[in-house]
C-alpha cells in the first residue's frame, strides 16, 4: 500500500504489496473468517467512520462484498453508483470526489471503467483510497483474495505453475493476478487467442502460451472471463471457435489441478457447465474469502495503522465486541 | 522591420539594441564566437568583435557577456487554438508562450473551430494576428473540408488568402485516393502538404504506445506501425506525383528507416520530431499523468534514439513543439479520457538543452540549426545573425537552472498540460526578438543609454 509518513495509506495497485504486506492481509484476512461463522458477523472495528463506495461500473460481486466488509466493520456506508448519481449530469470524476470528501469518509472505494481512477481520487481526497477495479489496469483485491482462496486450498505458492486463460488484454484481473502470484513465488503463463494477449504482456514476469496445448503442466487453472462488453470490434472469429479452443472443461483438466475464475462466468463460453460445477472448482470459496479479504484491507488501512506490529494483534478483543453485540 | 510574407504579428517598436560580448552561435552564418551583435530599427546592422562595436545615441546596451545569442528558433507545427477553443489559448497567449521559448516565428494548425478550411476563417484569422500576435504566426489551412478526408478544400483560394500551406493535422488523410488528390492539385496550387501519419485501423482506440508498459497499464496501445506504414504510403505517393510531402511530429524508429529510405530515392520529403519524443518515453506514462499522452504517444527508447539518429544525419529536418494547450480541467481526467497532447514551446529548448546538449548527445549547433530550420519548408527565410537580416534573435542563458511551470515561472501559455511540468531544466531564454521587435525579456537590466 501506498506508504506516507509509514503507514499505508491506499490500495492502489498490488505494486503498492510486496510479499510480507500481501501476507499480512491474508492473516488479517483469516482472523476475520472466525467473526464470519458466528451468527452475528460484525465486529466495532470502524465503528462511527463512513466507507462510501463510488462504482462508475456495473458490479455484482465487488460492489456488495465491499459493502458487506464495511458493514461488518461497522462503518457507515454510503453507495454511489454512476447510474443514479450526478455522474449523469455531467460530473466530473474530480467534482464528485470534493462532494463526497465533504462528508469526511474514511474511506473510499472506486471502481471505474478507466485506469488509474483510483490513483487520480487519492490525489484529490484525504481518505483512505481503495482501487476497486480501474478500466484494464487492476484489480487488486480480486489478485489478494484469489491468493487466499488459493493458499487456503493448496498452502504455499512457491514453485507452482499457474495458467491464466483466456482474453488478458481486457482483463485487470489478470493484471492484479499476474503480479500478486508470482510476488508469492508462483510461475504464472498467460494463454489465450494471439489476439487477446496483449503485445509485450511478458514484461509482468509470465510466460506467454498460444495454445492449452501444454494446460496439463499447471497446478493451477484461472479461466477469465470472456469481456464481451469491453470489446469494440471482433477479437475472435466466433465464440464458438473460441469455446473449441480454449474453453476449460473437465475433459481438458486432470482431477488435481485447481481451477478458478473471478466471475461472473459466461457458461458455456470459457468453461463448461461441468468444470464449473466440479470439486476442483474454487469459484464460491472465491466469492466468499472477497468479504474477509475486503475487511483485511478496509481494517489495515483504517485501524491497523499499516505496520507488521499490527497483522499479530487479534481483530478485536472478544470483550469489546461483545459489548458491541449486546448493545 | 514587418513579417516576412506569409507571417503575420502585431509589430511593434523596432529594436535598437546592442547586445553586447554575447557568446554568438549560427551555424549557417559559420558564427561560434564572442561578439557585438547592434540591432538598429529592428534590423541586424552589424557584428563585430566584443567590445567593438559602440551603441549609437538611443540604442540600448545589453551586457551579454555569459549569455549565448542565437538565431531565433521558428516552430512549424504548434496549435494556438484560435478561432473556438480560446480557453486553451489563443493568438495572444499561444504567441506570448512562443516568446519566452526563443521563437521568433510559429507556424499554427487548421484543427480549430471552425477549422481553418474556408479563405473567409483564414483572413479572420490573419487579422486577428495583425492585432494580438506577439511574435510573427503563419498559418496552414485544412487539406480536406473540416478534416473529414472527403473533399478538398479550396486550396487555390487559401493559398491567395495566405495559407502557408495544407494540413489534416490531428487527422490523417485515410484514403490514399483523397492525398493522390490533393498532390495532383498541389500542383495548381503549390503549399507543402504537411501530413499526421496514422492508420486508425492500426491506432484504434489506443492512448499509448503499443509496448510493455500498455500491457503493463491495460491501455489499448497505438503500435509505431500504425504511423510509419502510412508515412511509406504517402512517401510513396508523393513521390508519384512528385508532390511535395511533409511528415508531421515522427515517433518510431520505423518511420526514421523510411524516410530515410525515401530521402536516398530523392522524393520530395521532409520530417519534423518535437522535443517530447527526442527526450521521453513511454515509461513516462506509467504515472497515468495526462500530461504525458499525446498523440503520436511517447515511445519506447529505442525509437527515441533512431528519432535521434534521424535528426543528427538529416533524415529528419527540423525540431517542432506541436504544442498542444488544454484547460486543466480537460486534463484531470483518467488517462483514457484525456484529450491528447502537451504544450511546449516554452520548455522545448531547455528540455533538448538538458537532456541531449548537457549529457553530449547532441552538438548545441545542431540543435540550433534544427530549432531554426522549421520554416524554411513553408518558404519562410531562415533566420540569421548577419550583417542585414532582420533581427530574428534568442538569447539564452545555458547555465541558469528553472523548474518548468512551477513557482514565480508559471507559463505564458494559458495552459499548463506540459510533459516537461515541474522539471528541472538548464536553459533560460532571456530575450527573444522577433522580426525586430523584442517580443520577450526575463532577468534582462535595462541597459544603458549610450
Amino acid at each position: 500500500m501506498t506508504a506516507i509518513g509509514g503507514a499505508a495509506r491506499h490500495l492502489l495497485s498490488i505494486d503498492d504489496l510486496d510479499r510480507a504486506g500481501i501476507e499480512r492481509i491474508l492473516d488479517r484476512a483469516a482472523s476475520f473468517a472466525e467473526v464470519a461463522g458466528r451468527e452475528i458477523k460484525k465486529v466495532p472495528a470502524l465503528r462511527g467512520r463512513t466507507v462510501v463506495n463510488l462504482f462508475y461500473e456495473a458490479s455484482t460481486r465487488t460492489s456488495s462484498s465491499f459493502e458487506l466488509a464495511a458493514k461488518r466493520l461497522s462503518a457507515d456506508v454510503v453507495a454511489v453508483r454512476a447510474a443514479t448519481s450526478s455522474v449523469t449530469k455531467g460530473e466530473s470524476l474530480k467534482d464528485t470526489v470534493a462532494t463526497l470528501t465533504a462528508y469526511d469518509p474514511a474511506a473510499i472505494v472506486i471502481r471505474s471503467p478507466h485506469a488509474g481512477a483510483a490513483r487520480l481520487v487519492a490525489r484529490w481526497t484525504d481518505a483512505a483510497v481503495v482501487n476497486a477495479g480501474d478500466g484494464k489496469h487492476e484489480h487488486p483485491t480480486q489478485a489478494l483474495l484469489d491468493v487466499y482462496a488459493l493458499r487456503e486450498r493448496i498452502g504455499a505458492l512457491d514453485g507452482r505453475r499457474i495458467w491464466i486463460v483466456g482474453d488478458v488484454l481486457h482483463s485487470r484481473v489478470a493484471r492484479s493476478n499476474i503480479l500478486a502470484f508470482t510476488r508469492m513465488g508462483a510461475h504464472v503463463t498467460v494463454s489465450g487467442p494471439p489476439t487477446l494477449l496483449p503485445r509485450g504482456i511478458e514484461a509482468l514476469g509470465c510466460t506467454v502460451e498460444p495454445t492449452l496445448d501444454r494446460l496439463g503442466e499447471a497446478d493451477v487453472v484461472y479461466v477469465l472471463r470472456m469481456q464481451q462488453e469491453r470489446m469494440s470490434e471482433a477479437f475472435v472469429p466466433s465464440l464458438r471457435e473460441y469455446a473449441m479452443r480454449y474453453q476449460v472443461s473437465t475433459a481438458r483438466l486432470h482431477p488435481d489441478q485447481v481451477l478458478m475464475h473471478p466471475g461472473p462466468v459466461n457458461r458455456g463460453v470459457e468453461l463448461s457447465a461441468d468444470a464449473i460445477d466440479s470439486p476442483q472448482a474454487l469459484i464460491t470459496r472465491q466469492v466468499e474469502a472477497g468479504v474477509i479479504v475486503r475487511m483485511a484491507v478496509l481494517y489495515e488501512l483504517l485501524a491497523g495503522g499499516g505496520t507488521p506490529a499490527a497483522a499479530q494483534t487479534a481483530p478485536l478483543p472478544d470483550a469489546e465486541a461483545e459489548a458491541v453485540l449486546s448493545a | 522591420m514587418s513579417a516576412a510574407a506569409g507571417l503575420f504579428c502585431a509589430g511593434g517598436q523596432p529594436a535598437d539594441l546592442l547586445l553586447r560580448a554575447a557568446h554568438a552561435l549560427d551555424p549557417r552564418a559559420g558564427l561560434d564566437e564572442p561578439a557585438d551583435v547592434l540591432v538598429r530599427d529592428g534590423e541586424i546592422a552589424e557584428v563585430g568583435a566584443p567590445g567593438a562595436l559602440s551603441a549609437p545615441d538611443g540604442a540600448e546596451v545589453v551586457d551579454a557577456a555569459g549569455l549565448h545569442l542565437l538565431p531565433g528558433f521558428v516552430d512549424p507545427h504548434v496549435h494556438l487554438r484560435t478561432p473556438g477553443q480560446e480557453h486553451k489559448e489563443d493568438l495572444d497567449t499561444g504567441t506570448a508562450a512562443a516568446a519566452a521559448g526563443g521563437f521568433c516565428a510559429v507556424v499554427a494548425m487548421p484543427n480549430t473551430a471552425p477549422v481553418v478550411d474556408d479563405a473567409s476563417v483564414l483572413r479572420a484569422l490573419i487579422e486577428a494576428a495583425s492585432r494580438q500576435a506577439r511574435v510573427p504566426v503563419g498559418f496552414l489551412a485544412a487539406i480536406t473540408r473540416d478534416l473529414a478526408g472527403a473533399e478538398l478544400t479550396e486550396m487555390a483560394e487559401l493559398r491567395d488568402a495566405g495559407a502557408l500551406g495544407f494540413t489534416d493535422d490531428g487527422k490523417p488523410v485515410v484514403a490514399a485516393g483523397m492525398l493522390r488528390r490533393a498532390l495532383q492539385y498541389q500542383r495548381l496550387c503549390g503549399g507543402v502538404l504537411a501530413l499526421h501519419e496514422e492508420d486508425p485501423s492500426l491506432s484504434g482506440d489506443g492512448v499509448m504506445h503499443e509496448g510493455s508498459v500498455s500491457a503493463r497499464l491495460g491501455l489499448a496501445g497505438i503500435p509505431s506501425i500504425s504511423e510509419s506504414t502510412m508515412v511509406a504510403r504517402d512517401a510513396a505517393l508523393a513521390a508519384y506525383e512528385s508532390g511535395r510531402v511533409h511528415f508531421q511530429h515522427l515517433s518510431c524508429a520505423e518511420s526514421v528507416d523510411v524516410l530515410r529510405a525515401f530521402k536516398a530515392a530523392g522524393a520530395p520529403v521532409s520530417g519534423e520530431v518535437s522535443p517530447h519524443h527526442l527526450t521521453l518515453t513511454d515509461e513516462e506514462v506509467r504515472s497515468l499523468d495526462a500530461r504525458m499522452k499525446m498523440n503520436p504517444p511517447l515511445r519506447s527508447d529505442e525509437d527515441r534514439q533512431a528519432l535521434i539518429a534521424g535528426l543528427r544525419d538529416g533524415t529528419i529536418d527540423c525540431i517542432a513543439t506541436d504544442h498542444a494547450p488544454h484547460a486543466r480541467h480537460e486534463k484531470e481526467v483518467p488517462f483514457e479520457q484525456a484529450p491528447m497532447g502537451t504544450t511546449g514551446l516554452e520548455t522545448a529548448f531547455a528540455a533538448i538543452h538538458t537532456e541531449l546538449v548537457l549529457p553530449g548527445v547532441l552538438p548545441l549547433a545542431l540543435v540550433v540549426e534544427r530549432m531554426t530550420a522549421g520554416g524554411a519548408l513553408y518558404g519562410l527565410p531562415l533566420p540569421r545573425i548577419a550583417a542585414g537580416e532582420p533581427a530574428n534573435l534568442a538569447l539564452v542563458d545555458l547555465d541558469a537552472s528553472w523548474e518548468a511551470g512551477v513557482g514565480t515561472h508559471g507559463y505564458y501559455s494559458r495552459s499548463e498540460n506540459c510533459c516537461f511540468h515541474g522539471r528541472t531544466l538548464r536553459g533560460v531564454v532571456r530575450m527573444t526578438v522577433a522580426a525586430g521587435v523584442v517580443a520577450h525579456r526575463v532577468g534582462v537590466p535595462a541597459g544603458v543609454a549610450a
